[in-house]
């Protein structure tokens, strides 16, 4: 590596300060929130009173809801991810192998969830759900394909850039020609290849999934943020506490599974 | 031959699909639960013990818009679950009636469907083909006007609007004109939109009243907050648990049950104060009604029976919430006489607008109100 | 890139020798030679895969979007209505058509800018270092935080009494509110829209940051030319349809936004979403629920127009980045 910083990279001094700057200025609304619920009382001060109420068994059905919305939102956060995995990424591992003029087709239809607002979807999605209950039940996991449809864009886009880079005709075909059936090539030859755009399409859609709250609210699904509003009805302190450990435990989620990936590809990386 | 078999396979798949589908359609609708769903009052299922029996039987109940502060609904819901072990599902405490029943028509047929609706009047009387008659054990203790005929809708309780302030941020308001002075700069916030909530609408109706106008004429309260809001003073955003526990909106006008819960909630937190202004009072009552299609039927009769025994009656009268039943209650002294006392007596002059009157106001108000308070 | 182009046309003559069965790689070989039984197989068996994406997104994409659409030319007793579309008009609609449109395209803007910049700090990190994976996870946790707790947040800091509030109050005698309370106000949703616009802004973007060539920079020193050069001449050009297509994306994103200004602005409707929400749950003013399937109409519009327009400068990114 030349000791000449090349004119790309900007100089460590630029780069800190800015990352610091933004970091600060993002950090405030977090710490607000963090000092509102450390409140003590009308004299003023700061405890952890508030919460302590969170682990107190008096206000167990208070926040009982609370806990059904974390458990609901963790297994749609799953399914989620399972539909991403197995529905999007074959389709478009195929569109690439097979249908290339298709891809424009594809990309359309992945980015038009965004352009239509979770309001306006609902009062189309009723009629439907009210057919998906029919059929699997009305349990909160249905919501998952709802879901799915929303997480769309940022799926599409974490696992296309990452299979942009990666050659998947040519492994195809090599693996082909080396005996495998379409199920190893897949699982085996090109999973492993795409981990990093899968990875940060399940870390997306675990992100977009536990911050959904509109089309829950409408179709009266209990899920992390659907409860956080009710328990915030009641008790404002705890729902702010509850918000902020979602995000906590989002971003702890995320960052391991980050941190897992970089050191596969340090270690990958001759 | 895979092609072949591919299609194969589709077929028979979707076929299974649908037969489940239609077997699924048919198995609802059978059994008991067909005469739950026509039961007109506790008779139709063979006396109060058979109705709580079946009631049981079906072990949930899906509520829904009731937040836990609302006149008391959180003690209202887990005495119910206490008394009958039954399970209640309270969802979107946040929802407006409008919503109550578009959540009903989206979920028609599922078992998230909600049982029961606590409506606004405009709402309620729109929407009468969603609801099932039935008559509570005690109906006759339910005044005249306050119940349609066959019991599709039961007045269940009215508030008075009132103006709920942090003491120790402003000085306590005798008159509406008081809030047009400089100390309540920024402060005062209404429940809502006018155009979309009916709390927030009373706050205008009192407005009117309080200056000179009458139910039948509502544009002096719109000129009130239109002076309001020049004057720098109102606060267009929506006032919640954790907007008064922040201090962010110091004075609220709002039902005096949503403020007498925020002054119970905010204990230690904030000094919060309800005042009702003397002179003119309104109020409106809220209906409770059964979904046509509800889920569990007989839980749903179940709740209503509930909601005008005097055990939950007298819940909404320690919330600051007037009971429909309290003239019966008063007589048959079954009523909270402690909770009466600190609440006050109903004042005689108690406005309810007629939904006459109502739709005439909210026309003006779709009108006028967007302009007023830009 | 390109390696994987000579790869691939390698790959491309390879298919016409003999030895080994190549799937074909064009689509329109799917309609070719009718004769040959084993080319019509493959293709055929190839469509079939597509079939469950399909039904998803035709169940659960296509069917709610167009009854959604579909209510706008309705009114309340079924009858077909150009109404609700007339009703789009209405100046109160236009004015919030027009402040929809200013809020999404300076929160767009500038959560560009912003995150741009973010992306070129983020040049001179470690790709697999902790500060990227903590920026990436962030960045992918706030994109998403909204509506009614983001609110409350910025209420928490900048409300009235708001911890900075207070703060440039007490310590700096500076009042943010001294021509009023703007934060309840349509002006009032900047801050709290670029608090996802920023980190939505650098997940897009990072990767077209990333697919600058170390060797283009190289180019660039060997010639003779500066930072300055290198940034105006090659860099900037390059980025540009990436950068304009994700602020594209950051439009759309603040256009649909509904639950942060819900839960922001308590009176009236001076956005679209708020627009729609006042039609949906109003419980004074009824029966205009059809109005929101218009409104639904016109925002699709607008968006299917920036969308095509960001298709096409993503088309054109993608030439740099082969």
């Amino acid at each position: 590596m030349s000791a000449v910083r090349d004119s790309a990279t900007p100089s460590k001094l630029a780069s800190r300060i800015i990352l610091v700057v933004v970091a600060v200025v993002f950090a405030v609304p977090i710490l607000s929130m963090v000092e509102f619920t450390l409140r003590a009382g009308i004299d003023g001060g700061h405890d952890l009173g508030h919460w302590a109420a969170i682990l107190d068994p008096e206000n167990s059905r208070k926040y009982r809801v609370l806990f059904q919305g974390i458990g609901n939102s963790v297994v749609l956060a799953a399914v989620t991810v399972l539909i991403v995995v197995v529905l999007l990424l074959p389709t478009m591992i195929l569109v690439k192998l097979r249908f290339p003029k298709l891809q424009r087709v594809l990309e359309f239809v992945c980015i038009i969830p965004i352009t239509v607002p979770a309001i306006v979807l609902v009062v189309g999605l009723a009629p439907v759900y009210s057919v998906v209950a029919r059929l699997l039940g009305s349990a909160p996991w249905t919501l998952a394909f709802a879901y799915g449809i929303t997480v769309l864009p940022y799926a599409y886009r974490a696992i296309a850039a990452n299979l942009q880079s990666v050659d998947v005709g040519t492994l195809a075909e090599a693996a082909r020609t080396l005996g495998a059936g379409w199920g190893t090539v897949l699982v085996r030859v090109l999973l492993p290849n795409l981990r990093r755009g899968v990875l940060t399409a399940s870390v997306i859609s675990v992100a977009v999934v536990l911050g959904e709250y509109t089309i829950a609210s409408l179709l009266g699904r209990n899920t992390l943020q659907t409860s956080l509003v009710q328990v915030s009805k009641s008790d404002p302190f705890v729902a702010v506490a509850f918000a902020l450990l979602a995000l906590a435990f989002a971003f702890v989620l995320l960052f391991i599974i980050g941190r897992v990936g970089s050191i596969r590809r340090i270690r990958e990386t001759p | 031959m895979n092609t072949r078999r591919m299609t194969a396979l589709a077929i028979v798949a979707l076929a299974a699909t649908a037969l489940t589908a239609c077997s699924a359609g048919a198995d609802t609708g059978a059994g008991s639960d067909v005469d739950a769903k026509q039961a007109t009052s506790a008779e139709d299922f063979g006396g109060m013990d058979a109705l709580v029996e079946a009631a049981k039987a079906e072990g949930q109940l899906n509520v829904i818009a009731l937040p836990d502060t609302w006149a008391n609904y959180g003690k209202i819901i887990s005495a119910f679950e206490d008394k009958y072990d039954i399970t209640v599902n309270s969802a979107d405490p946040d929802v407006s009636s409008a919503e109550e029943i578009t959540a009903a028509k989206n979920q028609q047929g599922q078992d998230t469907a909600p049982d029961v609706f606590d409506l606004g009047s405009a709402v309620a009387l729109d929407n009468l083909d969603q609801f099932a008659p039935y008559q509570v054990a005690n109906w006759d203790d339910i005044p005249e006007g306050s119940k349609e005929k066959t019991g599709l809708w039961v007045y269940d309780y009215t508030g008075l609007v009132s103006i709920g302030y942090d003491a120790d941020a402003v000085p306590a308001p005798k008159s509406l004109d008081d809030l047009l002075g400089s100390e309540f700069a920024g402060k005062v916030a209404l429940n809502g939109d006018p155009t979309q909530a009916g709390a927030a609408a009373a706050g205008v109706y009192l407005a009117a009243l309080q200056s000179g106008g009458s139910a039948d004429d509502i544009q002096p309260g719109v000129d009130f907050f239109q002076k309001l809001n020049q004057a720098g003073n109102f606060l267009p955003l929506d006032p919640t648990p954790a907007t008064i526990a922040s201090g962010e909106t110091p004075v609220v006008i709002d039902w005096s049950y949503n403020n007498l819960a925020a002054a119970t909630e905010n204990e230690g937190q904030r000094n919060w104060k309800t005042t009702v202004l003397p002179g003119s009072a309104v109020g409106s009552y809220y209906n409770q009604a059964i979904n046509v299609d509800a889920p569990h039927p007989a839980a749903a009769r179940l709740w209503q029976e509930f909601i005008f025994s005097p055990e939950a009656q007298n819940l909404y009268l320690a919330a600051g919430a007037y009971p429909s039943t309290l003239a019966a209650m008063v007589e048959a002294d079954t009523v909270d006489q402690k909770a009466l006392d600190a609440v006050g007596e109903m004042p005689a002059d108690l406005v309810q607008f007629t939904p006459e009157q109502t739709e005439q106001a909210t026309s003006l108000l779709a009108e006028k109100w967007a302009a007023a308070i830009s | 890139m390109s390696a994987s182009a000579t790869r691939r046309s390698e790959a491309g003559s390879a298919h016409a020798g003999p030895a080994v069965s190549l799937p074909p790689t064009d689509a329109s070989d799917a309609s070719a030679a009718p004769a040959e039984a084993r080319p019509r197989r493959r293709p055929r068996w190839a469509l079939l895969g597509l079939t469950p994406f399909a039904l998803y997104t035709l169940l659960f994409l296509a069917v709610p979007t167009f009854l959604a659409l579909a209510t706008g030319f309705f009114d309340g007793d079924g009858a077909f209505t150009l109404d609700n579309l007339t009703a789009l008009a209405e100046p109160a609609v236009l004015g919030a058509f027009a402040s929809s449109f200013w809020v999404s395209a300076v929160t767009a803007v500038a959560g560009a800018v912003i995150g741009a910049l973010v992306c070129y700090a983020l040049l001179a990190v470690r790709p697999d270092g902790l500060i990227r994976t903590f920026v990436d996870a962030a960045s992918s946790v706030l994109a998403q935080f909204g509506g009614v707790m983001l609110a409350f947040a910025f209420i928490a800091t900048i409300g009235i009494q708001g911890l900075v509030t207070v703060f440039l109050k007490d310590r700096l005698g500076v009042d943010l509110f001294a021509d009023g309370v703007w934060l309840y106000q349509v002006p009032g949703l900047l801050l709290p829209y670029l608090y996802f616009q920023v980190p939505l802004m650098v997940i897009t973007f990072m990767p077209a940051m990333e697919g600058l060539k170390r060797t283009w920079s190289e180019a660039n020193a060997t010639l003779g030319g500066t930072r300055s050069t290198y940034w105006t001449r090659i860099a900037m050009p390059i980025l540009a349809p990436s950068f304009l297509g994700s602020l594209l994306l950051l439009f759309a994103n603040a256009f649909s936004s509904y639950a942060t200004a819900a839960a922001l602005i308590s009176q009236g409707a001076q956005i679209v979403p708020l627009q729609i929400r006042g039609a949906l749950i109003s419980e004074t003013v009824l029966g205009r629920e059809n109005l929101a399937g218009s409104l639904a109409i016109g925002m699709i519009v607008v968006m299917v127009v920036m969308m095509t327009a960001y298709s096409a400068l993503q088309a054109r990114t993608e030439r740099w980045q082969r």
